[in-house]
């Protein structure tokens, strides 16, 4: 080869598979968990690709319905829990809402995972701070379950997690098991009705009411973008270094493999680089607002 | 010294008649390749299937600036006495509209089918360094990242690449400063340089020396070297536009709240003229198209802009929901973190952006506006 010749890298292999083909994926149960949302627990069609199948905490897939098109959504359940895959979905956008109307032994297509997982080995011998918001419970369920399985290896495990309205907070009937299990569990909601006895304000204001040693908690938060903003303001208030700090976020994605280049956030692909960052990272480009 | 027949030494340059670039054409269709080159449409040089000789711009030239483009008569015969036009050579191996692949509704779900229709091996004739490096910069996008994108490395992998050096700078045109061109230096097969009757030809690759064997060709003297390397330091030495590179990333990391973007807001339409036009621009959608009876769908993916109010859409409302968030993730994009995300700028001083920009926003305007301000503050002590 001459110097003009000379490329930056050879050409990958030929023949790679399309990153932009759904695997056909049945429904084996959907339950409803409060008004508008539900999970669904998919199996792919194809029994040994189930069964190699490996995710994280944190990932999400495509999910995708024939004909209208595809969404990302975070994995709710847990590696290794059981063999299926749960999504939590709310019933909002043009493809959610055509999922609404699907049943148990309906095929969907699904693509994945992809995206960074929270870091759990960073979690060993911490305290861990969990804030989440409404829908943004999804993916730390996995975290919850992990940890709470492997108890011993985490000092406090804490759950700050708040909705709209008491009938939005998710997975109500596995709180008891969690707590049962170790974990410090608080919840909040913005607006009480008359079912309510439970504490009344936004999430991030629960913080005020724990305490934690800087030096030795690690957090995790999820939720919509500005509970974040605010949790992480108050975290870092509480002397709680940035790279302490994880956060999942959310942006328009429609290929989940860092191509068509939608959730870009500043130097980040979203759904390749994160959703899962920590906020050292992210910091500066996540608070000019709108960019 | 007449080499005339025989196959010419790869990594030399030889002297060629300029018609005999008909032949060139001709052979690289015998060969398979569809020929892609410039051409008149519509007035304006745009990229299309080339035949014949008479059918590149020749004698031709544009004149630009900042939302400006009109053709001329050149007073010689030039074959490539012009700039850059609207069209990039990304809508070849990444095109506009691209059918990835069909869905088929079964009994069981639905089963994919891979798109059979073949791929055409491209003959690019006439590429610039700016659009080569443009290329060499998607590749890293669609290419050298964790995921490969299928469909693009199918129409790259086996393209035929005749380059020529410019000989002519836009006004708009700034390559200089990006470090892209105006002398081709890696990527091709054959390169030439136009002279007044005759081109020096570079030739990179055994494939490129193929296409010469038969022809009358002739070594190149020192003489026709010189005049080639003149042609080139004349190009860049005429560059009237320029853009400061230094640490640019951190300049507008440093003022994503600048006033300037209020200012460029104002006269930004939006209209997404500038992502069209830049040879390396990659965003798209993806559309789900079925057909009437529900039970085929096709999976078509589409150029998008992060002008449009839908690019950054979600359940809830748009993240860049103004133009000036819209202006400043293309600009801060494009010259700051692509170089985080790829290593290199996403510019390549091209100049299409401000051709084509309808209100002549011009981006090396628009960085200089922030530097000096930025300057001028550290200068006063206020950070």
């Amino acid at each position: 080869m001459t110097p003009q010749e000379v490329r930056l890298q050879p050409f990958p292999p030929a023949g790679l598979p399309d990153p932009y083909c759904p695997e056909p994926a049945v429904i084996r149960s959907i339950e409803t968990e409060t008004p508008g949302v539900a999970t669904f627990r998919l199996e792919l069609q194809n029994a040994s690709r189930q069964r190699m199948y490996r995710y994280q905490p944190g990932q999400f897939n495509m999910l995708f319905i024939f004909g209208v098109g595809e969404v990302p959504i975070s994995i709710s359940s847990t590696p290794g829990e059981q063999a299926g895959i749960d999504h939590t979905v709310r019933f909002v956008g043009t493809v959610t809402r055509v999922m609404e109307r699907l049943r148990p032994g309906d095929v969907l297509g699904l693509r994945g995972p992809y995206g960074t997982g929270w870091p759990l080995e960073q979690a060993r011998g911490q305290d861990v701070l969990i804030v989440a918001g409404g829908l943004g419970l999804a993916p730390l369920r996995p975290v919850i379950q992990t940890l709470l399985a492997r108890r011993s290896q985490y000092r406090r495990l804490l759950l700050l997690y708040g909705s709209r309205q008491p009938m939005d907070l998710l997975y109500q009937r596995e709180y008891a098991g969690w707590v049962q299990q170790g974990l410090e569990l608080m919840v909040t909601v913005d607006r009480a009705d008359q079912s309510w006895n439970g504490r009344v304000g936004v999430v991030p204001a629960l913080l005020s009411r724990v305490s934690f040693d800087p030096t030795q908690t690690i957090a995790f938060t999820c939720g919509p973008e500005v509970m974040i903003r605010f949790t992480v303001y108050e975290l870092l208030a509480r002397r709680l270094s940035p790279e302490r700090i994880y956060l999942s976020i959310e942006r328009n994605m429609q290929c989940g493999v860092g191509l068509c280049g939608r959730c870009q956030l500043g130097p980040y692909f979203v759904c390749k680089d994160g959703p899962v960052f920590a906020f050292n990272r992210i910091g500066r480009f996540i608070r000019p607002e709108h960019f | 010294m007449p080499m005339s027949g025989g196959v010419p030494p790869i990594g030399q340059a030889v002297v060629l008649n300029k018609t005999d670039l008909g032949a060139i054409i001709e052979q690289l269709w015998q060969a398979g390749y569809t020929v892609i080159g410039p051409t008149i449409a519509q007035g304006a040089i745009v990229f299309d299937e080339v035949h014949r000789l008479d059918q590149l711009p020749i004698g031709w030239t544009d004149e630009q600036e900042g939302g400006t483009y009109r053709l001329k008569r050149r007073d010689d015969k030039a074959y490539f006495g012009y700039a850059v036009g609207p069209h990039s050579w990304k809508k070849y191996l990444f095109p506009p509209r691209l059918s990835l692949f069909s869905l088929q509704k079964t009994q069981d779900g639905f089963h994919v089918q891979q798109n059979q229709e073949p791929v055409p091996r491209y003959a690019f004739l006439g590429i610039r360094s700016c659009d080569l490096h443009a290329i060499e910069i998607q590749d890293r996008t669609f290419l050298y990242g964790p995921h490969v994108d299928s469909h693009y490395q199918a129409r790259r992998e086996g393209v035929f690449i005749i380059a020529v050096n410019c000989s002519k700078a836009a006004p708009t045109c700034f390559c200089t400063s990006m470090q892209t061109g105006p002398k081709v230096e890696r990527g091709f097969d054959l390169a030439l340089t136009e002279l007044s009757e005759s081109f020096v030809v570079e030739v990179a690759t055994p494939r490129g020396a193929d296409l010469l064997t038969g022809l009358p060709y002739r070594e190149a003297t020192g003489e026709d070297l010189g005049a080639a390397a003149r042609v080139v330091r004349d190009t860049a030495s005429s560059m009237k536009r320029h853009m400061d590179t230094y640490d640019l990333p951190e300049l507008l990391y440093n003022n994503l709240e600048h006033p300037r973007w209020d200012d460029v807001a104002k006269r930004c339409l939006s209209c997404t003229n500038c992502t069209m036009v830049c040879p390396t621009c990659f965003c798209h959608c993806i559309e789900e198209v079925p057909d009437l009876d529900g039970q085929r769908a096709e999976r078509i993916r589409l150029w998008d802009s992060c002008f449009n109010p839908a690019h950054s859409y979600m359940a809830g409302g748009m993240i860049r929901s103004d133009i000036r968030a819209r202006y400043r993730q293309w600009l801060t994009h494009k010259l700051a973190s692509w170089i985080d995300q790829y290593g290199v700028s996403g510019c390549v001083g091209c100049g299409r952006c401000i051709t084509w920009c309808p209100v002549a926003i011009d981006i090396t305007e628009e960085v200089a506006a922030i530097r000096s301000d930025a300057d001028k503050r550290t200068k006063e002590g206020s950070p």
